[in-house]
């Protein structure tokens, strides 16, 4: 609890130039499946309060690195430390957001919103107060009572990201959060993002395949190879995050680096 | 479809009636001389109803029924989580339970009876040998199936194992778990008056023997059609348990 407090004292926008902390370090970490190498001895640092993303073509092996973060998957060799500690588990300083939302379909949204604290033994007023306070942020105000089934793909994404958030973690582990949401919803809901990344001081690990996505939303991008998945590259694009989205998708930087990223990837697809 | 007939309810009544009509026009045509008409048996039911007999019988007959499938419920579902959670319980139970589903259960009645006499205990046996199987092998695939997904969101926000069962692995599995109930159930009630058939005369298996010895056959048939009446009661009540305690997303409009 005193590191968020820490974090949300400090002022918003100037703080994310300054250079951070890291909040996930990834050290020599290898995986394979049987008759498949997954990942091979990958090392990456993820700064404190940025959006780092994890990008490659499918199958490179990034769910399965997002998950050995998570604590869901054990690596076979190598080791993670979030925030300091070393990962052999699920903890409390991670949430992590679904590709396919992974909603409890019998619970409404305020229900699906707080299970995390639910789980935590939360008493019931307590975590719906901050269930409420953040289905308001992702923007479900009035849907409170709707079940899954009631709401859009999109507005599903949406509860699962007030899941994550309202567990108060440090790190949001993401994966592929939007790839199951069409593209209009998906635009708003990346400028939604962004605006969560610069107010709620988190660090946010992000998955994709869309370059596009990657290079709007990133402050460090982490280009992975195709299995075995190793860092190939690591980007930073520095944008100019004062500008309004749209100004931002004609920026030449943006433009440029979409471009340069593309370059480096089309050697997988010819 | 006329909107009279889109609403559900309305369905159901048109194909009551429809087969209604058809057995009081098969009864007056004379199919067979033991085959009353509808009206027939409806008196015949009245008189049965206001003599006292049926509710006695219904009582007697009842009786192993709700226990059997109250012991068969908790049992089969219990049994059934375990095998689904623990694949060495699998690995005993789904060979056992599947060789009990495939047998002919009414050719063990003659056991049961040389081990528990004729009474009561041997009753709620017949129904719990039939109900169980189905209720555990439904509850065992529906546990066994819970989307990787909610398990891995539950173990992601640090569930704890009973939590995981109570709260993520319960509520997925239930649709399974009750239409196992569902089959469970009209399998007891085979049970229950195999029993009364096949073991003593007790209950409604007295009332449809005994008219049919006195070839009183719209009695017979009153009491036959009253079993099948308390049976879909029985499946209606056990559809409500479900929407309304473990699945309210069924209630919500859409």
């Amino acid at each position: 609890m005193s590191t968020i407090a820490s974090l949300t004292a400090s002022p918003p926008i100037a703080d994310r130039r300054a250079e951070p902390s890291t909040a996930v370090a990834v050290r020599a970490v290898s995986k394979a499946y049987p008759g498949v190498e997954a990942l091979r001895e990958v090392s990456l640092d993820c700064p404190a309060g940025r959006l780092t993303t994890l990008l490659g073509p499918s199958g490179c092996g990034k769910t399965t690195l997002l998950k050995i973060i998570a604590g869901l998957i054990k690596a076979d060799a190598g080791t993670v430390e979030v925030l300091g500690r070393t990962v052999c588990g699920p903890g409390p300083e991670r949430a992590f957001v679904f590709q396919d939302f992974a909603l409890l379909p019998w619970a409404n949204v305020v229900r699906n919103v707080a299970f995390g604290l639910e789980l935590r033994d939360v008493p019931k007023s307590e975590r719906e107060a901050v269930a409420a306070h953040y289905i308001a942020e992702v923007g479900l105000k009035g849907f409170e009572t709707k079940y899954p089934h009631e709401l859009s793909g999109g507005m599903r994404q949406r509860v699962g990201l007030a899941r994550a958030l309202a567990v108060k973690a440090d790190v949001l582990l993401m994966d592929e959060p939007f790839s199951a949401v069409d593209e209009q919803t998906r635009r708003k809901f990346q400028e939604d993002l962004l605006r969560l990344v610069a107010q709620e001081r988190k660090t946010f690990l992000f998955v994709t395949h869309s370059i596009e996505e990657a290079v709007y939303l990133s402050d460090r991008i982490v280009l992975l190879s195709r299995r075995p998945g190793r860092i190939w590259k690591v980007i930073e694009p520095d944008l100019p995050r004062t500008l309004s989205p749209d100004q931002i998708r004609r920026e030449p930087v943006y433009l440029d680096t979409v471009e340069a990223i593309w370059q480096n990837l089309r050697q997988y697809v010819e | 479809m006329p909107p009279l007939l889109s609403h559900p309810l309305a369905l159901r009544f048109v194909s009551f009636g429809a087969v209604l009509a058809l057995w009081e026009y098969a009864g007056r045509a004379g199919v067979n001389a033991v085959f009353p008409s509808v009206s027939e048996t409806a008196l015949a039911w009245i008189a049965l109803a206001a003599d006292g007999s049926l509710g006695k019988a219904l009582a007697v007959t009842l009786t192993p029924l709700v226990i059997g499938v109250v012991v068969s419920a908790l049992a089969g579902i219990g049994i059934g989580l375990l095998m689904g959670l623990s694949r060495r319980a699998e690995w005993l139970g789904v060979p056992f339970f599947i060789v009990l589903q495939a047998a002919p259960l009414a050719a063990i009645i003659p056991m049961l009876i040389l081990a528990y006499g004729i009474g009561l205990a041997t009753k709620v046996a017949v129904v719990c040998v039939m109900a169980v199987p189905v209720i555990v092998l439904n509850s065992y695939k529906a546990v066994r199936h819970t989307p990787g997904s909610l398990l891995e969101m539950g173990q992601s926000f640090l569930a704890t194992r009973p939590q995981m069962i109570a709260k993520v692995m319960l509520p997925s599995a239930s649709p399974v778990i009750f239409a196992g109930l569902r089959l469970g159930v009209a399998a007891g009630f085979i049970g229950a008056i195999l029993a009364e058939l096949l073991i003593s005369p007790t209950g409604i298996g007295d009332l449809i023997t005994y008219h049919q010895s006195v070839a009183d056959y719209p009695r017979m048939y009153a009491a036959i059609v009253t079993i099948i009446v308390m049976s879909l009661v029985f499946l209606e009540v056990l559809g409500k348990i479900e929407v309304s305690v473990f699945r309210p997303e069924k209630r919500a409009s859409p």
